[in-house]
Formats: structure tokens, C-alpha cells, sequence
């Protein structure tokens, strides 16, 4: 049952934009339903992907100039995880902010356990991990990310793994620990990995859960852990891709949360190079290279794994490029205009919806046709992020 | 050690609008769109107070080898550089 303050709603609708429409509250499912950041504001947008308009906005969510949201199993509540530390409860269905805590400095990522009942971030200040009860957000566990050297450090990469817990980067030190969530929340057991390679910026872990990668920026190569083997330790793939070449600077840092997984190949942005590097994921070998615009960001897979769409970094961040997957040739280059920060597909892939933040809009584009269908005004937006995350490990 | 970030000329007020945006949305990937910092260190007055300019005006111009932090020699000059450090030091103080 939905119920409703007459405070929460004044407040809601004394905090719109003159623009959106108070459509929030009303009785529907979830499954269509969206949230886009809007970065310089500390909101999000609910957006209804059948209609393709936004439905109302929810204010006061701090500094969201890097922010991430994870989405409850049943798709109703979205946790934002802002850069000031702040970790919001949204309720995507009233359009309320239901709970926000302040859990430390820094924040950067944060993920929700596969039974979702935990919420964790991922810090920079003070560098660490903490676990959150996702009904309360009070806080169950706080593990210090302390390397075998002794420093502390920010951590990364964070993401859920099946049957386990968490699993995440230290950057600064060069590990990868692994946080075995029992029965008992607030006792993580760790194994930590150390000497995975420099300065590891960013993980993911495959769509099936059994792998965790973690991209290194001060080296070329990925570091990979067989989650269903962790004995076996880490192991380093496309090592050396960049044939020892000076890599070009970077302006914009890879992101490897939608590191597309494509059938059994997966899609990673080379770091300072205007590549997409091609993987088979069975033998972690590197298959081919696709040429891009620029520098990739994101390289996001459509849902059938048919297409991969691209972002680049700053100062070639107006396009976005369509890799066709059989052929592993740029089919489509778009230019939705200054600063394209994220691309998010509909549930089925029809629809890809393309953040483009010094413009102030959110274009939607039939996957297909690649004709843009909608441009839906969001004040300087970043992160595009669709109910149907809720279902997915990795995300 | 006097922070005066003595620009030799000032950017055109345009071109300020355009800097503010870089500073905030660019650098803030890293730093922080509030330069409380990220995977980059905080730029707030506090933690540049001990970093004189030619040093900072180096490190914008042609980033820190090493570390993620690039070169931005080729879209700001060096006047701008210094220009955008006095913004960093009197950062949420002047209003």
C-alpha cells in the first residue's frame, strides 16, 4: 500500500522544476521505470521508458558528481551511492527520498548482495568498504581497506558476487579482496589478493558471476579471479596490449561496469587508446580490436549482445559509436551533442537512452533505425540507469 | 608565500563561463565537481595552501607522469591556468 505524507508530497512538489510533471505515486509496476542523475542539482529524474517522459524529481541527494544507484530485487527502491559519501534510499514509485545517510568522506560505487538484503560502498576517505542493512541502512560492517603494506586506500571496482559477498579493488596498493557475507553481516570473512598489477581503477564481474575483473591503469592489462576457483589466485589477461607504445593522456577514465559481454566475447575500452579491445570469454585470450572515434568510456552491450555502443572522453565526447558484433566494425557514428556521459538500453534492447549533459537532455534512439526518437529535458545528466539492473548480477 | 594569482590577463568573461564548466565538470570526474576529491586528490584551498603556482600551473599544463592526471596544455593557456588556481584558492569564499 502506498501511503502518503501531506508533508513528503508538498515537499516533493515544492522541489519540481517548473517543467516536470508530478506523475509519481500513482499504482504500476516498476519494470518500466528509470532514473537518470541530474549531477550539478544532487537529483534524479523518474523516467517511464513506455512513454519515454520523466514522472517527477527527487531533490537532496548531495554530491552526485560521480554517483551510482543499485536497485532492490523487486525494483522498487534505488540506493545512490554520491560522491560526498552520502547513501540515498529512493523510492522509485512515490518519488520520495526515504532515507539518506552520510557513511563517509569519499564515496565512488557501491553494490546490493544477491539476496538484497545488503547494501555496500565502496570508499575513497576514509578508503574501505562498509555494508549497509538495505531496510534500514544502518551499518552492519565497516572493513578498512588497509593493504599488506599498511597504507589505506581507496577502493574500487566494487561489485556482488553470487554465492560469496563482495568483491573489490584496492587502487592505491594493487589488491583484489574478495568479502564473504555469512549468516552473520557484520563478520566478513576476507581473502585478499596482492600484487595484482598497478593502480587498478575500475572492476566488473562477468554476467554469469563466476569471473571479477579489474582494469589497471598504471599497466596494460586486465587482472582476472575465477570466483568459483580462488585458490587458483589472479591471473593477468591482455597483458601488455598496448605493444609498449606511450598510451595517449587520458581526459575521462574508462568505465568498466557496462563492459559488454557480447555472447562469449567481451568489449573493454583500452585505457589511452582509440580501441576497443575484443575478448573471448572462454580462454581469456584477445580475439581483434575495433578502431574507434576516440577514446572509449563506456563500452555498453545491447541486451541480445548484437550491438555495442560507445562513449569517448573529453574533449570527443559529442559521439557515440555503434559496433556491430559479427562483423566488429563501426556501423554508426551519432553525434547527440557536448558531453555524451552514459548510454542505457530498454530492458530488450529497442531503445538506448544517451545522456547528454551541456545540453541538458536525455535522446532516446531506436536501436535499429538508429533515428533519435525523443529528447527529454534533465538538468545536466549523467548516469541512465533502468529498473531491470535489479535482475542483474554486476549491477 | 603569497597565493596572488597574478594573471597577466584575465579571460574574457565568455571564456570564464567556459573554464568554470571545464573546472567543475571535467577536473570534477576526478576531483570532485565539488574538488573535495576522487580518484584525484582534493583541490581545496586547504590542500593547495603549501603548492605554489608555477608548480600547480606545470601540473595543469602538462599533467603529473605517473598518475592519471593529463596534460590540458591544449586547451588552456598558461594565464588560464593561473587564472582558473586563483578560482581553487578562494574556492566557496568569494561568493
Amino acid at each position: 500500500m502506498v501511503k502518503f505524507l501531506p508533508f513528503a508530497v508538498a515537499a516533493l512538489i515544492a522541489a519540481l522544476p517548473v517543467s516536470a510533471v508530478a506523475e509519481c505515486g500513482g499504482l504500476r509496476g516498476t519494470g518500466d521505470l528509470g532514473l537518470v542523475i541530474e549531477r550539478a542539482d544532487g537529483a534524479v529524474q523518474v523516467v517511464d521508458t513506455t512513454r519515454r517522459r520523466a514522472l517527477c524529481t527527487v531533490t537532496g541527494l548531495g554530491d552526485l558528481s560521480h554517483a551510482s544507484l543499485v536497485f532492490s530485487r523487486d525494483g522498487r527502491f534505488a540506493y545512490v551511492f554520491g560522491r560526498d559519501g552520502g547513501l540515498s534510499k529512493v523510492d522509485v514509485l512515490t518519488g520520495t527520498l526515504v532515507k539518506r545517510v552520510t557513511q563517509a568522506g569519499n564515496a565512488i560505487g557501491g553494490a546490493i548482495s544477491q539476496d538484497g538484503r545488503l547494501v555496500a560502498v565502496s570508499n575513497y576517505e576514509p578508503g574501505g568498504v562498509r555494508v549497509f542493512d538495505a531496510a534500514t541502512l544502518e551499518m552492519l560492517a565497516d572493513i578498512p581497506a588497509i593493504a599488506a603494506d599498511g597504507s589505506r586506500g581507496k577502493v574500487v571496482g566494487l561489485v556482488d558476487a553470487p554465492g560469496l559477498g563482495f568483491v573489490y579493488a584496492l587502487y592505491d596498493a594493487g589488491e583484489i579482496w574478495v568479502a564473504e557475507m555469512g549468516k552473520d553481516a557484520t563478520a566478513p570473512k576476507l581473502t585478499k589478493f596482492t600484487g595484482i598489477g598497478r593502480l587498478p581503477y575500475d572492476g566488473m564481474v562477468t554476467p554469469d558471476g563466476r569471473y571479477y575483473a579489474a582494469a589497471l591503469f598504471g599497466e596494460d592489462g586486465v587482472a582476472l579471479l575465477d570466483l568459483w576457483n580462488l585458490d587458483k589466485g589472479v591471473r593477468r589477461i591482455l597483458d601488455g596490449y598496448g605493444k609498449g607504445e606511450q598510451p595517449l593522456p587520458v581526459y575521462k577514465m574508462p568505465h568498466l561496469g557496462g563492459w559488454s559481454t557480447a555472447g562469449r566475447l567481451a568489449f573493454v575500452p583500452a585505457v589511452g587508446r582509440h580501441e576497443v579491445l575484443v575478448v573471448d570469454q572462454k580462454t581469456w585470450e584477445e580475439v581483434g580490436r575495433v578502431a574507434v572515434y576516440a577514446q572509449p568510456v563506456f563500452t555498453t552491450a545491447r541486451p541480445d549482445g548484437r550491438q555495442v555502443w560507445v562513449n569517448f572522453a573529453h574533449p570527443h565526447n559529442d559521439t557515440v559509436q555503434v559496433i556491430d558484433v559479427p562483423t566488429r566494425t563501426v556501423v554508426q557514428t551519432l553525434k547527440p551533442g557536448p558531453a555524451v556521459l552514459h548510454i542505457e538500453f530498454s530492458p530488450r534492447g529497442e531503445h538506448a537512452w544517451v545522456s547528454v549533459r551541456d545540453s541538458d537532455e536525455v535522446q532516446v534512439y531506436d536501436t535499429r533505425s538508429f533515428d533519435k526518437l525523443a529528447s527529454l529535458p534533465a538538468r545536466k545528466p549523467s548516469g541512465i540507469f533502468f529498473t531491470a539492473r535489479a535482475n542483474r548480477v554486476g549491477y | 608565500m603569497t597565493h596572488a594569482a597574478a594573471a597577466a590577463e584575465l579571460p574574457a568573461a565568455e571564456r570564464q563561463i567556459k573554464l568554470l564548466s571545464l573546472l567543475e565538470q571535467d577536473c570534477g570526474s576526478c576531483h570532485g565537481l565539488t574538488m573535495t576529491g576522487g580518484l584525484g586528490p582534493a583541490l581545496l584551498p586547504k590542500t593547495l595552501d603549501d603548492k605554489p603556482d608555477d608548480f600547480l600551473v606545470d601540473t595543469i599544463l602538462y599533467g603529473r607522469p605517473g598518475t592519471p592526471m593529463p596534460p590540458w596544455a591544449f586547451e588552456i593557456t598558461p594565464d588560464e591556468a593561473k587564472w582558473l588556481i586563483g578560482r581553487l584558492r578562494s574556492w566557496r569564499t568569494d561568493g
